[in-house]
């Protein structure tokens, strides 16, 4: 009894029982329909082994739209509880349980699938290639990704949740003052899927950097190629950082060492500067394909070429380098210095710069545009204005004087929601909107989406311009309830009602998936947008090979120009194909990666240590074996291509 | 697969030339590692607490024991690299063999350091200094580990399937890997021993 003891969660509530009870069903219900409909081959063949990065990208877009609905379910239980003053919904511990997955699960687990399953559905498209560098490595990418994700999600129902923050600081996250596993599965989830990030940062850098189809200099790049090859670079540096962290935090808690303790020396600070090392460029990995994604589709609807390519390219170059130099911003108020705070001030502020040089340029592509008011295009033109609010209160926070006025208030909340709502969570509902056709093979209903847009929009102004308030009047954050003589009752109930009307915006995507999915045309050709960029070039669906033939570039619209100027993009014979065999191993390896995570996070030693070298015996496997792939003949290329429709344009 | 032969045996495919592009990568981001764990180190290597300090455990011999077998071991695979381009196989294996063999000394003797360390009073647990010397060498010793198993795999290779594209590419890359714990080792000498006893 001692030793299932463990696994109880600590403060259980009603709430938690009927999501155990949830759980249970659903993964019931999941097993009985494969078994029924007798679906389990396919799915291993088509999915689990699959190494096709078209298809691990729709396994990322689906992560990332369970995650959103998770942190949502988090989000909404916050803005309930604040709702009015004094409210018993939920006490302090579940309140700080559920802030602190709110964020993890929205930063690691649901944006950051976002972006990789843009990056993989598109980047090898848009530079015309056939997959990326490394595919089976792609594979192992997602399923330690879905492996940590898995970990941290089941926290709530076996053990319980972390509750030290997103930011897990020591020492309030040591074993002092976090006594349940939570902040386990915190070190060891991150863990996991930040190792899959890494390895994806290799393959996509290494794939831009080799695998671009002949004339594609990189000043002929498509602009979310760009973005994706500055984001990957920024992870390959900053990763390495929170693996570290992470490793020193999880001794501190499972092995008793003093990295970040208060005693025998440990230093809690360093924990505090290695998060945000990692931290502040993460912030710039999400937003930078998210911009890239508004480049593209702003142009599109524009009719336009982007404008300023090269300050474009330059400008997230800059975002990069300054992206590393900012950490201390974070925590102004922990004692550093004015000269260190002042420094950091500066850096902070220009990095405004870049971003308004961007802004700029977008503006100026829509400029004498003929603009065409498509879901994604008003997803972007409420982007700019919108954003440009939180980025100048960016500037406001960045100002270390002033920081202390707005530091650990809704203020800041406000702000970095602001940024991160329209910037990030938009540019993913824009780009999923528009690569939909490519991918499934049917456009998403304008008219449910346009509602989509509008809910969104109104109900996150609703949700967090009042916090602006609320956060200048000094309510803190991270506060489980305020007193009724605050008077910051009504400013919260808006912000209630805003989050409720976002809640259902993200409700009527589900709605239009079903809906388009039932009623929508599936004679779409292959060119639905009227777009500019490679990936629309080939078929829709993409066949298995993306290209029959090797395209060949001669601009950065090439497909445009291809359109409208006559460049030929596919010359040449016919020839053989070479493709990746799929392979088991790397989901085999992500769920021996979920069974060692597990292991550490209770300290059951046996487990954990066999779990480990069966980790080690596949990549010994991987070594001895022998896998040339397979080759698609030219027969059966042509075969499929005049199945989808001929020889593409 | 397309194999051009004006390049050395290790970059003559293009995935050939893919994997030697993403290893230098994956290099790069063991830097930021690496860099990660120096700032701990540094950061924290005068915060001793009730433990001893770095001149106090220290000791020169194993060290400079370890220092030479590791030189010595990047340069036989050097050499060994050098056979592999003349395609003198067995010339190859025996230096990849000596390679390996000088990395196992090279763990024994560390092995036998973390003893020592034990022995004085320096656990992972006495103070942030130790934790973090300990985390430092041990992330290296654990890279010297896995290549002992990683290199073994490769020439059992090398014996059965000869020098191939694959083969070849495996043991240039391996060799990559091996130059960077060399190179990493000699900033743990520097920065840490040398720095540390003065």
């Amino acid at each position: 009894m001692d030793f299932l003891q463990r696994f109880a969660i600590p403060h259980p509530s009603p709430a938690i029982y009927a999501s155990m009870v949830a759980i249970a069903l659903v993964s019931i219900a999941i097993v009985a329909g494969l078994t029924y409909y007798k679906k389990w081959g396919y799915l291993w063949t088509e999915w689990l082994t699959t190494v096709d990065h078209k298809k691990i990208g729709i396994m990322y877009l689906i992560s990332a739209l369970l995650m959103l609905f998770r942190g949502g379910a988090d989000a909404i239980m916050m803005r309930a509880q604040l709702a009015t003053p004094e409210a018993k919904l939920l006490d302090a511990q579940h309140y700080n349980e559920i802030f602190t997955t709110h964020g993890v699960v929205m930063i690691i687990f649901m944006a950051m699938p976002f972006i990789f399953a843009f990056m993989n559905l598109i980047v090898p498209l848009q530079i015309g290639a056939r997959d990326v560098a490394f595919p089976r490595l792609n594979a192992l990418s997602f399923w330690l990704f879905f492996a940590g994700a898995m970990l941290f999600n089941i926290s709530f129902v076996v053990g319980g949740s972390p509750d030290a923050g997103w930011t897990s600081y020591f020492p309030l996250a040591g074993n002092d003052f976090s006594t349940s596993v939570g902040t386990n599965y915190y070190m060891l989830a991150i863990q996991i899927s930040g190792i899959g990030s890494l390895m994806t940062g290799i393959n996509m850098c290494t794939t831009i950097l080799k695998m671009r189809a002949p004339g594609m200099t990189l000043m002929k790049m498509p602009m979310f190629t760009w973005s994706a090859f500055i984001a990957n670079v920024i992870i390959i540096f900053a990763f390495p950082v929170l693996t570290v962290a992470l490793i020193m935090g999880t001794t501190d808690r499972l092995f008793g060492t003093n990295f970040f303790t208060t005693g025998n020396g440990g230093m809690d600070m360093l924990w505090a500067n290695f998060f945000w090392v990692w931290g502040h460029p993460e912030v710039y990995i999400l937003i930078l394909p998210a911009f890239g994604l508004y480049s593209e589709i702003i142009s599109t609807f524009s009719g336009r070429n982007l404008y300023g390519y090269k300050s474009m390219v330059a400008s997230m170059v800059l975002i990069s380098l300054l992206s590393f130099l900012v950490w201390t911003h974070h925590f102004f108020t922990m004692g550093q210095g004015a000269l260190t705070n002042s420094i950091f001030s500066v850096t902070t502020m220009a990095i405004a710069v870049p971003t308004g040089v961007k802004i700029f340029n977008w503006l100026f592509t829509l400029w004498k545009g003929k603009i065409r008011f498509t879901v994604p295009m008003l997803y972007s033109i409420g982007f700019i204005p919108l954003f440009t609010i939180g980025g100048v209160t960016g500037v406001m926070l960045a100002m270390s004087a002033a920081d202390y006025q707005y530091h650990n208030t809704m203020f800041l909340v406000a702000h970095f929601h602001n940024a991160i709502i329209p910037g990030v969570v938009f540019a993913m509902l824009a780009g999923l909107t528009y690569y939909w056709p490519k991918f499934f093979g049917f456009m998403l209903n304008e008219k449910i989406g346009k509602s989509t847009f509008w809910l969104l929009s109104i109900g996150f102004i609703l949700a967090f311009f009042p916090m602006y308030i609320t956060g200048l009047d000094g309510q803190a954050r991270r506060m489980y309830t305020y007193s009724e003589s605050t008077g910051f009752g009504a400013l919260n109930m808006v912000s209630f009602v805003g989050a409720a009307l976002m809640a259902i915006g993200f409700v009527t995507i589900v709605w239009n998936v079903y809906y388009s999915f039932k009623h929508s045309s599936r004679d779409i050709g292959s060119d639905p947008w009227d777009a500019r960029s490679l990936e629309w070039a080939t078929h829709t669906p993409v066949p298995v090979y993306n290209f029959a033939k090797v395209p060949q570039i001669r601009s950065s619209e090439a497909f445009w120009d291809a359109k409208k100027h006559g460049h030929q993009l596919f010359t040449g014979k016919q020839e053989e194909i070479h493709m990746p065999n799929n392979s088991g191993v790397p989901f085999i390896m992500g769920m021996i990666f979920f069974v060692c995570g597990f292991s550490f996070v209770f300290a059951l030693w046996i487990p954990a240590v066999v779990s480990l070298i069966g980790i080690f015996v596949c990549m010994g496997l991987r070594s001895f074996e022998k896998d040339h792939g397979y080759h698609i003949s030219v027969k059966e290329v042509e075969e499929t291509e005049k199945l989808l429709g001929g020889a593409s344009k | 697969m397309k194999i051009d032969h004006s390049q050395p045996l290790e970059y003559s495919t293009d995935q050939n030339q893919l994997n030697i592009l993403g290893f230098w990568i994956f290099l790069g981001a063991e830097i930021m590692l690496f860099a990660t764990l120096f700032t701990a180190y540094f950061t924290l290597e005068g915060r001793t607490g009730t433990g001893p300090t770095p001149a106090e455990i220290f000791e020169i011999t194993p060290v400079l024991i370890e220092t030479l077998v590791l030189l010595t071991s990047s340069f036989t695979i050097g050499l060994g690299v050098h056979a592999m381009r003349l395609g003198r196989k067995n010339a190859m294996i025996t230096f990849f063999t000596t390679t390996l063999l000088l990395g196992l000394v090279f763990l024994g003797v560390e092995i036998y350091e973390f003893m020592h360390y034990y022995h004085v009073g320096a656990t992972y647990q006495t103070s942030a200094f130790t934790a973090a010397l300990l985390t430092t060498l041990g992330t290296h010793g654990a890279h010297v580990t896995l290549g002992l198993f990683w290199g073994t795999f490769i020439i059992l290779q090398v014996k059965k399937r000869g020098l191939t594209p694959e083969t070849a590419n495996k043991s240039f890359i391996f060799s990559l890997y091996w130059h960077f714990l060399d190179v990493v080792w000699i900033f743990i000498f520097s920065f840490i021993y040398l720095k540390g006893m003065m």
